[in-house]
């Protein structure tokens, strides 16, 4: 009995040790508040041959913060730095792809260009985005969230240039199908995109040695160059990788509204991308990272706005609401709330020993 | 290091160059010496960020053509006001007669335009007030009345309403406002408050912000669906963007638009989008937000140049379109104003 009991306190103290449990523990409570609040928010039905329900709004709107927030943690690993440009490269993307489709016209009602072709020069122009930051941290040893500010600023304007500064329309059926439903499918598309985006990049982390790679080069670089690392290839690479995500993701935003807003596509993404990483329990200044840990966090931000939606929270007082919640994850993270944490434990332990012993 | 640095610095100057020339395209023109008889105005837009903004701005340049007489200045200042400052100054130094501001923010703008003033050159607001401690700092605002708007949209559903002998049921509306604290949120937010309050079988069941986009109206709109469902039977969006998105999300959710459908959605600003979607049934009705501000302009000019003082504030004339014929024309404060109703001509003659 006694030992039985040992044994699940060990199991215990191994969960709430592992890196996700913090992660899921707010994923997991985020979604509780849902159960007092809204009970039907669980509620998953069938409607008009698709399913329905907050779970899957959840799940749907989250797929470009999920592919984002999986290069950011890629970035933040190798170069200890973030990429704020993605919001700014996935306008771009959208915005060449739909000029692409479109032929130059600024709403069409026919694929003017094939659509693979379109697609491939969006996630070209998206990775030549990622390797010109890539270019100036890894070559030029600029500070990540300076050099990235360049397209940050920039990024927008190119779009608006590619668009004319209109928005582009694209009102093809088969176009809206990222971002809509494939056939009779049930499932949105985009969570597929998500999905095959996190497999992807987790077998070639696993698959390859580029995983521990960017960890070393994380932890350290100088150290990683000197056992015959190519640090900042590295780097460059985790910037393209980024590059290519933010321009499947802009393709994905775009498809959901048939068009290229080149203002609004991937609006603020890049900081809720970068709080999916933190949330995720990774640490923004570089070397070991937990892509589920990642993913979880976006989810957990998507999971949120969904709830103050249903919650009926008027629009000028969400962001305090989101701020408060995020403070209080943020702060159950940080490792000196863990250290407290550990260190009342302990003290618990001790005067328990303590009294057991006077008790003796 | 100092050559990674320069490298790095041409780099960044290169990419903002290119940025530059895009926004900057057509706009930034210099002016010639104040030449023979013809006036000069100094015109600064905020820049070119939506299709509203771009009909804005070529109803200034259509209207102050060489033809009619002028010579007209235009400063694209890419949504920054330090540059609009700097543009009303160089319009102050250029001499120009008239000085026309499209604001992009309400606040600072009591210094340049003192000196404006100081300088005898009369200066006119357009679109956005600007909020200055002085009124004598500008001659005259020209505008839209979004509160108005907002009136005029809900007056038009209480007679629709009447005509389809639906007035005695309870009705749910609810509200995708646009982005918070905008002008135009607040009007139209006001003007419908305003009619839920004198109806006592309507409800306003939610107000979110949809911030004036297509993607943030469609998930505001799926969130309300699965919260309300069958109680909403008005969708009340404060832009086009919007009422596309909310649209799609609700044909998503297997539910219907339009006059004999589940839902009826409203919108403003009637851009030619907007109104193709009017003729297809997917948007009953259609308050318009008129970009064509150079006309009253040119009319307060004109005033002015005869020594006549013309009116401080002045609203540019906004329509409404809707997809039904049931009403010929509304009531609004007492004045009445009549229902266009779309086909493909009313379309072909939107250029915006």
């Amino acid at each position: 009995m006694n030992k039985q009991v040992e044994k699940t306190k060990f199991d215990m103290r191994k969960a709430t040790g592992h890196q996700l449990f913090m992660p899921i523990i707010c994923l997991i409570v985020v979604l509780l508040i849902n159960v007092l609040e809204t009970p039907d928010f669980f509620k998953i039905s069938m409607n008009n041959g698709v399913l329905y329900g907050y779970l899957v709004d959840v799940v749907n709107r989250a797929s470009e913060l999920v592919i984002v927030a999986i290069g950011m943690t890629l970035v933040t690993a190798a170069s200890g730095g973030q990429d704020i440009s993605v919001g700014a490269t996935m306008a771009v993307a959208g915005a060449v792809c739909c000029q692409i489709l479109s032929g130059g016209q600024v709403t069409t009602n026919e694929f003017m260009n094939p659509m693979w072709i379109a697609i491939i020069v969006a996630i070209v122009c998206a990775a030549f985005c990622g390797a010109f930051n890539g270019f100036l941290v890894a070559r030029l040893n600029i500070q990540p969230m300076v050099a990235t500010l360049i397209l940050f600023t920039a990024g927008r304007g190119i779009a608006q240039l590619v668009t004319k500064g209109q928005i582009t329309y694209v009102r093809v059926e088969t176009y809206k199908v990222m971002g809509g439903y494939i056939g009779s499918c049930p499932i949105p598309t985009p969570i597929f995109f998500a999905i095959a985006a996190v497999i992807i990049v987790y077998l070639v982390l696993k698959k390859t040695a580029l995983g521990l790679y960017i960890e070393s080069v994380g932890i350290n670089g100088s150290a990683s160059r000197l056992v015959g690392l190519n640090s900042s290839m590295i780097k460059f690479l985790t910037y393209v990788i980024c590059g290519i995500l933010a321009g499947v993701a802009g393709i994905v935003a775009s498809s959901r509204i048939y068009s290229a807003d080149a203002n609004n596509i991937g609006l603020n993404l890049e900081m809720d991308a970068i709080l999916a990483v933190a949330l995720g329990g990774n640490l923004l200044s570089g070397g070991k990272f937990s892509l589920m840990g990642s993913v979880i966090g976006a989810y957990t931000i998507q999971a949120l706005t969904t709830t103050l939606y249903a919650m009926n929270v008027s629009a000028d007082q969400l962001p305090v609401y989101k701020a408060i919640v995020v403070i209080f994850i943020v702060v159950l993270q940080s490792p000196v709330f863990k250290k407290y944490v550990k260190g009342l434990k302990i003290k618990r332990q001790t005067a328990k020993s303590q009294a057991v012993e006077g008790g003796n | 290091m100092k050559r990674k640095l320069l490298t790095a610095l041409v780099a960044a100057c290169m990419v903002m160059g290119m940025v530059g020339c895009s926004t900057n395209g057509g706009g930034g023109k210099e002016a010639s010496s104040n030449s023979t008889g013809s006036i000069t105005v100094g015109f600064s837009q905020v820049g070119a960020e939506s299709d509203w903004r771009t009909a804005n701005s070529s109803s200034m340049k259509e209207t102050f053509s060489e033809a009619n007489g002028y010579e007209l200045i235009f400063d694209d200042a890419q949504q920054k006001q330090e540059n609009q400052i700097a543009a009303i100054r160089n319009f102050i130094q250029q001499e120009v007669d008239y000085i026309v501001l499209a604001p992009v923010t309400e606040t600072g703008w009591d210094t340049v335009l003192q000196e404006a003033k100081d300088a005898a050159i009369p200066v006119i607001i357009v679109d956005r007030m600007v909020n200055v401690s002085d009124d004598s700092l500008f001659t005259a605002w020209v505008g839209s009345n979004f509160e108005l708007e907002g009136k005029k949209a809900a007056a038009w559903l209480d007679e629709y309403l009447k005509a389809a002998g639906r007035d005695s049921e309870d009705i749910g509306i609810v509200d995708i406002q646009g982005t918070i604290g905008a002008s135009a949120q607040i009007g139209r937010t006001a003007g419908l408050e305003a009619a839920v309050d004198s109806h006592s079988n309507w409800t306003l069941l939610a107000a979110e912000t949809g911030e004036f986009t297509q993607a943030k109206g469609q998930e505001v709109m799926e969130s309300m669906l699965k919260q309300y469902g069958d109680d909403i039977d008005i969708v009340y969006c404060e832009n086009d963007n919007e009422a596309f998105g909310a649209v799609d999300a609700i044909e998503a959710a297997g539910k219907t638009v339009g006059p004999d459908g589940d839902i009826l959605v409203m919108s403003f600003d009637s851009t030619n989008a907007g109104l193709t979607d009017v003729l297809n049934g997917k948007i009953i009705c259609n308050t318009e937000c008129n970009p064509l501000h150079g006309p009253r302009v040119e009319e307060i000019i004109k005033k002015l140049e005869a020594g006549e003082t013309p009116d401080k504030l002045q609203y540019v004339d906004e329509e409404i379109f809707a997809g039904v014929d049931s009403v010929k024309s509304i009531t609004v404060d007492g004045t009445e104003s009549s229902v266009t109703y779309v086909t493909e001509d009313v379309i072909a003659k939107r250029a915006y």
